[in-house]
């Protein structure tokens, strides 16, 4: 009973900030997409909304396209992080850690600012073409990279290839050293070792490095705003419009309550496989 | 001999990743420097007119000092409410425990701008208008499930015995938890609010939504984009940000790596 009332204690104050400022919102956003309009009262609750949605394909597109992107985002980042992470684990011995410090440095600075300097290299007067102009690449005032699709993919992929890099590094370093030496010993070259050991043991790594990429990618709208331009815009950018200029608020509500819910699918899936609490946090 | 090889492929690589990733935010520092509106090259000399500028600059002065108290108090609200949480899931195995941790660590892995705009409109419904405070709250809830995990994978890294101890011997429970309990996770608890603080102060999609009239340093950034001649005065403004969090968070590693003997177990 005593313990009952601690633990009452200790878990209140957390629940009920969550419930109010965490939950409450998620369950007025979708009641705000019954809404009839931005201004008007609340009832009677309308399906109006629901309705445009299922009838503007352009939505579903976008939402598609944007799925893709953020699959690319996670897939490329976990490529480009897997050998590093897998190089300071089995090669690099007690400096890892340092290496790896300074690999993930960026991670630690502003998102905006980071995408801020890829606005800087990609733009149409930026470095990237100034540098294609004077080696004759390409003519004055073509701007290959910048508002499209592919940068707001190149910003993507840098800025969370850090955060691909963590998971990964944390599942290679788990691995027993004595696994390897067993392989050897029975026979496995090098190669075998690799495909039937150390990949394996890294598959909750992957998992987890995915789902932190793909997650906060599907809602991304900064990035197409800054590098993405017309052509690179994704599914978040329409629930900022429908709020900061359109103000559509509950096709905006409605919009996020699609993406919740793909999102909470897609949790849950992962939840099946490996708890949350054992995704390493933030090391 | 392939080894050899193998090592020094893996270098060549790690080296090109790093510059991949470092290249950008070197250039920010660079451009800082340089004394011209216009971010091209060749550089045209090198300047601390902008450096000048920033100390001049009011309006980005204070968005700063917001940003600042922003993530001051926010991290402050995270990490006693994540505490209490990553205590009571650590130390008590009661019934919804599961579908607790399920809930409070939902924020970790809701896009921000379905967040951003849910609050928004709940804020809305309430009547509460928009201003620091509601920024603060949103900060203060995305971080609450950071504090949550890291204390509670402090300690779990320790049996109770010590608090059984302590309570053996006579000390009430609250004042185990003050005397054993906290001390044993400060060095997860002085993590979490560095990494609280810096996550608030960087923190730019929900500030967005939340933000009334006074704004927050990545808001106000973000609204002196659209103007090419203060370019300049951005990347000034990023490259100080840059080289402040990157210190933050060394500290707050390194505070980490002290602090924490055992790693997260996989199954605890």
């Amino acid at each position: 009973m005593e313990n009952k009332r601690r633990l009452i204690v200790l878990i209140a104050p957390p629940a009920i900030v969550l419930a109010i400022f965490f939950l409450a919102p998620l369950v007025i956003m979708l009641l705000y997409s019954f809404k009839d309009s931005t201004f008007g009262p609340m009832l009677p609750l309308s399906v109006k909304h629901y309705m445009i949605f299922l009838q503007t394909p352009s939505f579903f597109r976008l939402l598609l396209d944007s799925s893709k992107l953020s699959f690319l985002t996670a897939a490329l980042s976990i490529l480009m992080a897997f050998p590093v992470a897998y190089f300071l684990v089995f090669y690099t011995g007690a400096r890892r850690i340092i290496l790896l410090t300074l690999l993930i440095l960026p991670a630690w600075t502003s998102f905006l600012l980071r995408v801020l300097a890829w606005k800087v290299i990609l733009g149409s007067n930026g470095l990237l073409n100034q540098l294609l102009i004077s080696v004759g690449l390409i003519s004055e005032g073509a701007p290959i990279l910048l508002y499209s699709q592919s940068a707001v993919l190149i910003t993507l992929v840098y800025v969370w290839i850090p955060f691909a890099a963590l998971p990964l590094f944390a599942a290679m370093e788990r691995i027993d050293p004595r696994l390897h030496e067993a392989a050897q010993d029975l026979g496995a070259s090098p190669a075998q070792t690799f495909w039937r050991v150390t990949l394996p043991l890294t598959l909750p790594g992957m998992a987890s490095a995915f789902f932190f990429v793909f997650i906060p990618t599907l809602g991304e709208w900064v990035t197409p705003t800054l590098v993405g331009g017309v052509s690179g815009i994704m599914y978040g950018n329409l629930i900022q419009d429908q709020f900061a200029r359109a103000l559509n608020w509950p096709l905006g509500a409605l919009l996020s309550v699609v993406l919740l819910v793909l999102v909470a699918a897609f949790s849950y899936v992962f939840n099946r496989f490996i708890p949350i609490t054992e995704v390493p946090v933030s090391t | 001999m392939k080894r050899n090889f193998g090592k020094w492929l893996g270098w060549a690589y790690y080296l090109l990743l790093l510059l991949f990733l470092q290249l950008p935010i070197l250039l920010l520092i660079v451009f800082s420097f340089n004394d011209s509106v216009l971010l091209t090259f060749p550089l045209k000399g090198f300047t601390l007119e902008w450096y000048r500028q920033l100390l001049g600059a009011r309006e980005l002065l204070n968005a700063a000092r917001n940003s600042l108290v922003i993530g001051l108090i926010s991290s402050g609200v995270a990490t006693a409410l994540g505490t209490m949480a990553g205590i009571a899931i650590s130390r008590y195995n009661f019934p919804g425990r599961e579908i607790f941790l399920n809930i409070a660590t939902l924020p970790l892995v809701i896009p921000y701008v379905v967040l951003g705009v849910a609050m928004l409109i709940l804020f809305q419904a309430l009547n509460i208008g928009l201003s620091l405070w509601t920024i603060t709250i949103g900060h203060a809830v995305i971080n609450i499930p950071y504090v949550m995990l890291i204390v509670s994978a402090r300690l779990s890294g320790f049996a109770n015995n010590l608090e059984e101890a302590a309570m053996d011997l006579g000390a009430t429970y609250w004042g185990t938890l003050m005397r054993i309990t906290l001390p044993i996770s400060a060095p997860a608890l002085v993590a979490a609010f560095l990494s609280s603080f810096t996550l608030s102060f960087d923190e730019f999609s929900l500030a967005f939504f939340l933000a009334g009239t006074d704004n927050t340093l990545p808001v106000y950034l973000y609204s002196q984009l659209r103007f090419p001649n203060r370019l300049p005065l951005a990347i000034t403004t990023a490259a100080v940000v840059i080289l402040v969090s990157a210190v933050i968070l060394l500290v707050s590693e390194w505070l980490r790596k002290v602090g924490t003997e055992r790693k997260i177990r996989r199954g605890g």
